[in-house]
Formats: C-alpha cells, structure tokens, sequence
C-alpha cells in the first residue's frame, strides 16, 4: 500500500494585484485503493490543490508538506513526480501542435518506466485502450489535444490513467462536459484502474453524478480553501440537496 | 479599400512568463512591449474577414503593394538607402556588395552556383543563353537587388516538367546549386511545369556564396507542381533570392522555402494568378542561429476572380542576434471576387537574444471574397505546453525538444516527399543538439 499525505498545506499566487492565499491550511490522506471525492464552490481552489501536488510552477507553497510513502513530494520536480506514481487529469488538457499522440504516449511511457516499452505488445496495449474508450483509431495520429472536443480531450486523460499506471490519479473535473455515454465510458475507465491497479483516486467535481458510478469512500467538502466536512457517500447527495449554504459561501453561478 | 497591417517585434519575448497564444491558432499575438498587455505580457488578436463585411475598393494608395515598381532595368530603380519598406529590417552591411552593384564600381560577375541535376526521364534540365524566350515568362524583378541579378545572370537553368507528366514524391527533380565563392554572383533558374504535369523540384543551395538569384516558376492550366527551395549554405553565405510564381487556371502550386544556413538570406517569393480557380499553398520554416539574419517577405498577389491562397511560415530562433523577419503581404484587387486566401507566421524563441520581426499585411479592395485572414504569433514556449508534458513524466529537456520539433513539424507534415521530410527532421535535430535549450 502506498499512502499520499498532505498536511496543513498553505499555498498562493502571485497575481497583478500581489500575492493572494488561495489554500489556508489543507489535510488530507490518501491510501492506494481509497476513492475521495472533493466537492466545492467555484474558486474555492480545488483546481490549486490538483496543480499544487502535480507540482505547477505558478503556485508557491507557503508551509505544509506532501509526502508520498514518506517521500518529500515538494523536493521532487513536475516529472519526477510522474515517475514517482502521481497523474493529474487535467480540468483542461492542453494542446501540443506537432506531437501526435503516438509520438507523446509511447515518450511518456518511456518516461515513467524508464525504459522503451516492446513495440508489439506497447501498440497493441495502446489499440486496446482505445477501443475501450470509445477513441477512434484515427487519433493515434493527431497532434495532442489539437482540436479535440471537450468530451474527447477528458477520454485522452483517462487513456493515458490507463497505459501510465500511476499510484495515484488526481481527477479535475474530469466528468464536466460529458454527455451521459461519455461519462460512463470515462467512469469504466477509471474503476478499471482501481480495480485492477489499486489506484488511489482523487474526483474533484461540482456534481454527485459520476459518484453513482465512481464510488467513493470518502467525501470532502472544499470552501475557502480549506476542507469544511468530510463524510462518506452521504454527504455528497446531501450537498446537491442543500448546496453549500451552510458553509456561509454564496456559490458563483459558473459551474 | 481595407488595409489591415500588424507589426511585431519581439525581443523581449524573454522576459516574459509565457505566451498563450502559441497554442492557439489565430487567436494571440504578442506585442511590441510585452509588458503593457493583459495575461502577463501577452496580448491577443487575429483578424478574419468574411466575405460580406467589407465594402468596395476606393483606390489604391501609394503605400499599397500593388503600387510598387518593378522593371528589368537596375536603372529604374533608386539605389537601396535602408530606408525603404522593403529594406529597413536588412543589415545592408552585411549584403557584401549585392545591394549596391552598379554603384561605385560594384559588380556582380562572380562565378555562379554549379548546378548539378538529378531528375526523372521525361524531365528536362537545359543550360541556356539570356536571349531565351522563357526567360521572363513568370516573373519581373520588384527591388534594386533582383533587378542586378536579372541584368548580370550569364546563363539560365530551365527545368521543365512536360505536359501532363505525372511526377510524384518518389521521382522528384533536385537541382543542387553549390556556390562557387564569395565574389558576388548573378544566377537564374526557370521551372516550367506544362499543362496538367504534376511533379517536385528541389533547389538545393550549399557551399559559399554570395549570390543574386532570380527564381521564375511557371505553372500553365491544370498543373500541380512543388517546388522546395531549400538554403543550407556554409555560415559566411550572402543569398538574396528573388522566386516569381506565375499560376494558370485550375493550376496548383506548392511552395516551400527553408531557410537554414547562412549569414544573411533574404527570400522574397511572390505569386501571381493568370487564370481562375487556381491555388497556391506556400510553406515557409527557417531557424536562426546567433548572427543570422534570415528574411522571408511574400506577396501573393490575387488579381483572378475565384483564386486561393494559404501561407504558413514557422521559424525557431536561438542565440545571440539571431534575426528572423516575415513579412507577408496579401492583395485582394477589386477583380479578385470569390478569393479565398489565410496567412500565418509563427515564431519560436528559444533563448535569449533573439529577435524576430512578424508583419502581415492584407489589402482588400473588394468585399466579394470567400475569406481572408491572417495570423502571427512570437513566443517563447508555452510553459502550459512544458507543464503538461511534464506531468507524464518527460523531463524538462526533453519536453522543450519534443515542443520545438512538433512545432516545426506542421511545416515539414506539408511537404509530403518522404525522403526530404527526413531530412529536415534530422537537421532540425542537429540544430536542436547545438544549444541547451
Ligand atoms: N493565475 C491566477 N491568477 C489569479 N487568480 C487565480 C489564478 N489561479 C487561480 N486563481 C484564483 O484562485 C482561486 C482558486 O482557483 P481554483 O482554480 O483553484 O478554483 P476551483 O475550486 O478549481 O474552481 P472551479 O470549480 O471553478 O474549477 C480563485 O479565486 C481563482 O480566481
Ligand atoms: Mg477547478
């Protein structure tokens, strides 16, 4: 079992107007094999803290620590946290001209074992997690994310959950703007890394209907950049009843 | 009359913390001071201009491309101060003499390229006098420095491609033109490709030289041709190379340039229509070491009703005053209804030092038109790109590499001859290896 500890982390950023404090104190332990959803406001910097562990140039961590298996993940640079066992799915992938998507999955294999993949059975493994996804061959050689829909930018993270075999995956709003088909082939896609990989989940999401097929052991409710309860399943309808009035936080109408 | 002209320069492209707009296509470019703009000093704008959102013609005026002289003649042209649109971004100093023969005793009576000829049976390659009726068939010289070239070139090369012959990526004519020294030089290739012949000439540039070339590419009704202009010379080379297209109707033309090696190379193709629904595609990659200057300015000039065009140029720069200027003007002439025409220019900088020069320039003088647009972009690397690909485990390094070669790789994507594309991608590696990025 591999634990992911992060203690009272403090994180800000710069912005034109100075710095501004966007995590104030955040706890939270994470086991392989463990699912945790993390709902919230807009803004109330669920993002910060995904981009935070990957290790996101753009924030600064003011006190605090995370540690995997007691590791210093803080230490480690943006791909030596890959290679460590950490994903993030992105809330918006982003596009790399040029690259096909051939080029880019069989680099970062590569990468994270730290040697080539045998070409036969990396081909195959890569035509076979296509096809459960849902993912035309044709994408094999498009240029990375470049004009991909939203829909199929979220099924090229999940492909890449899929052939990387982190220890674990921080999901950011993987689940927005999906279609219902697309949500349960996402959804598969993930329960078969937990599953078979004993993934530990991180679901950072504004809805509780990817919960009905991704399930959670433990639910964290996020405002103001802290977490203001935790509970188990539970919980989670309780918010889409009642939203995040009691947590005194007016909720922006963007979601 | 719409004129709408952008002018970038970028040098302090550094300094800043990163430039969005490398990934999107037509959406940012960045600004003259980087500084001032929104998103941490970059800024966003493109243009695209449909059909029906712009009124007639109402002149054209003396700033207008369409307004420029062009003659055979040297004489008609007033000697180069600097000053001039065409000139200002040149280091004339170090043209070593090409801009100024005909002044002060300067001559232009070096030895020319040596031509060596690989081509397919069918093709024909002849070497012929100035008095050749195809001499002048596709182009006439629009600055001081090609109009030298036009008056002092001793003997031609025409390549001509037969009617209807079927050429392919596989049977491509090369013609490598090795310079013979640094006392300047006149040379003048023809490409003629007759009606409906499809088929691929490369004029591979290698060696020393300082040269004056004028390059007509001629290409009759229902032709397909590509012609890749590839300048790889030695470090000291001078090259200022003047390439005229001329397509006929329903004719295609496919136009490459990589600008490689070389202190200063100055590449100016210009394409006319002389008949309707014909396309032209232009591609353009160059990548500028410390101390090279190298210039592309385009014109594609639509004066035929139903015509198209796209231009795309990249270029990666790195080092120490490495230089690059686009410039890329676009004529819509009040004729030209149904033009259907998009151009963009893209720059990667790579190290501090560099500096590239970005100016689209698209007149339209009649609102009858498919589509006209155009883009330009200079940026450092995207750290969003750098991010990403760090978070799937590939190292700093290797993640700036793979952003670069992917980069360049949508011009190389375009040419569609293995073998060259081959090439390209191994000297775009080299350059790679030559600096840590
Ligand atoms: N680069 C930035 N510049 C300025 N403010 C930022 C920046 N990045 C984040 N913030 C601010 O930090 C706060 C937290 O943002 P974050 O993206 O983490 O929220 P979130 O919980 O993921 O929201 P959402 O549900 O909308 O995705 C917000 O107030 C946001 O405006
Ligand atoms: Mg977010």
């Amino acid at each position: 079992m591999s634990t992911l500890e992060i203690k009272d982390l403090h994180v800000s950023i710069e912005t034109e107007q100075g710095v501004k404090a966007i995590l104030k104190g955040v706890s939270l332990t994470i086991n392989t094999g463990e699912t945790h959803a993390i709902m919230g406001p807009n803004g109330s910097g669920k993002s910060t803290l995904a981009a935070t562990i990957a290790g996101h140039p753009r924030y600064t961590v003011d006190s605090g620590s995370i540690t995997l298996d007691g590791e210093d993940v803080l230490q480690m640079s943006v791909d030596q946290r890959a290679r460590a066992g950490l994903f993030l799915a992105m809330q918006y992938p982003v596009e790399i001209p040029g690259v096909t998507m051939t080029n880019f999955l069989r680099t970062a294999k590569t990468a994270i074992d730290g040697e080539a993949p045998k070409l036969r059975t990396w081909t195959k493994d890569v035509k076979a997690a296509m096809a459960k996804l849902r993912i035309e061959p044709e994408f094999a050689e498009r240029n990375v994310n470049e004009g991909f829909s939203g829909g199929e930018k979220k099924r090229h993270e999940i492909l890449q959950l899929e052939l990387l075999h982190p220890k674990f995956a921080i999901l950011d709003e993987t689940d927005s703007g999906l279609d219902v088909d697309a949500l349960k082939i996402v959804s598969e896609g993930v329960n078969r890394s937990i599953e078979t990989g004993g993934l530990g989940t991180v679901l950072i999401t504004h809805y509780t209907r990817i919960l009905r097929y991704i399930k959670p052991d433990f639910v964290h409710v996020f405002v103001d950049g802290a977490i203001a309860e935790q509970g188990g399943p539970e919980l989670a309808d309780r918010l889409e009843e009642e939203g995040y009035d009691r947590y005194q936080v007016a909720e922006t109408a963007s979601a | 009359m719409t004129e709408l002209t952008e002018e970038k320069t970028t040098g302090e492209v550094w300094t800043q913390g990163f430039i969005k707009g490398m990934t999107e296509e037509g959406e940012s470019l960045s600004e003259i001071n980087p500084e001032s703009g929104p998103l941490g000093g970059a800024a966003a704008k493109a243009h695209s201009h449909g059909g029906d959102s712009h009124g007639g013609g109402v002149g054209v005026p003396d700033s207008s491309r369409a307004g420029r002289l062009t003659s055979y003649k040297l004489a008609d042209f007033p000697v180069i101060t600097g000053r001039e649109e065409e000139w200002r971004f040149t280091p004339l100093k170090r043209m070593r003499g090409l801009d100024r023969v005909g002044v002060k005793g300067q001559e232009l009576n070096g030895p020319a390229p040596l031509v060596e000829v690989n081509k397919p049976d069918g093709v024909t390659v002849e070497t012929v006098g100035r008095e050749d009726s195809r001499i002048g068939s596709a182009g006439i010289p629009e600055d001081r420095v090609a109009a030298a070239a036009w008056e002092n070139f001793a003997e031609a090369t025409v390549v001509t491609l037969p009617a209807e012959f079927v050429g392919n990526s596989e049977n491509v004519t090369t013609l490598t033109l090795t310079g013979q020294g640094e006392i300047p030089a006149a040379s003048h290739i023809v490409v003629h490709a007759k009606k409906f012949a499809t088929g691929v000439v490369v004029l591979d540039h290698r060696g020393t030289a300082v040269l004056s070339e004028n390059v007509e590419i001629l290409v009759e009704d229902g032709a397909n041709l590509t012609v890749v202009s590839i300048q790889d010379w030695n470090d000291d080379a001078v090259h200022a190379s003047a390439q005229h297209i001329k397509v006929g109707r329903d004719a295609k033309v496919k136009h490459v340039v990589i600008n490689l090696g070389g202190n200063l190379l100055r590449t100016t193709p210009a394409a006319r229509y002389s008949g309707t629904g014909a396309e032209v595609e232009m591609y353009g990659l160059y990548f500028a070491d410390a101390g090279q200057h190298l210039e592309q300015r385009l014109f594609v000039d639509h004066s035929t009703k139903n015509c198209k065009s796209r231009v795309t140029y990249k270029g990666a720069l790195q080092g120490e005053n490495a230089h690059a200027v686009w410039i890329g003007d676009v004529l819509i002439r009040k004729q030209a209804e149904g033009t259907d025409t998009y151009e963009m220019n893209r720059n990667l900088i790579l190290t501090k030092g560099a500096r590239a020069d970005s100016v689209p320039n698209l007149e339209i003088e009649t609102g009858m038109i498919e589509g006209a647009g155009h883009a330009s972009a200079t940026g450092r690397f995207d750290d969003e790109q750098l991010f990403y690909l760090q978070a799937r485990g590939i190292d700093e390094e290797s993640a700036r590499r793979l952003v670069v070669r992917g980069f360049l790789n949508e011009v190389i994507q375009q040419i569609k001859v293995p073998a060259l594309e081959e090439r390209l991608r191994e000297t775009v590696e080299r350059e790679l290896e030559a600096t840590a990025l």
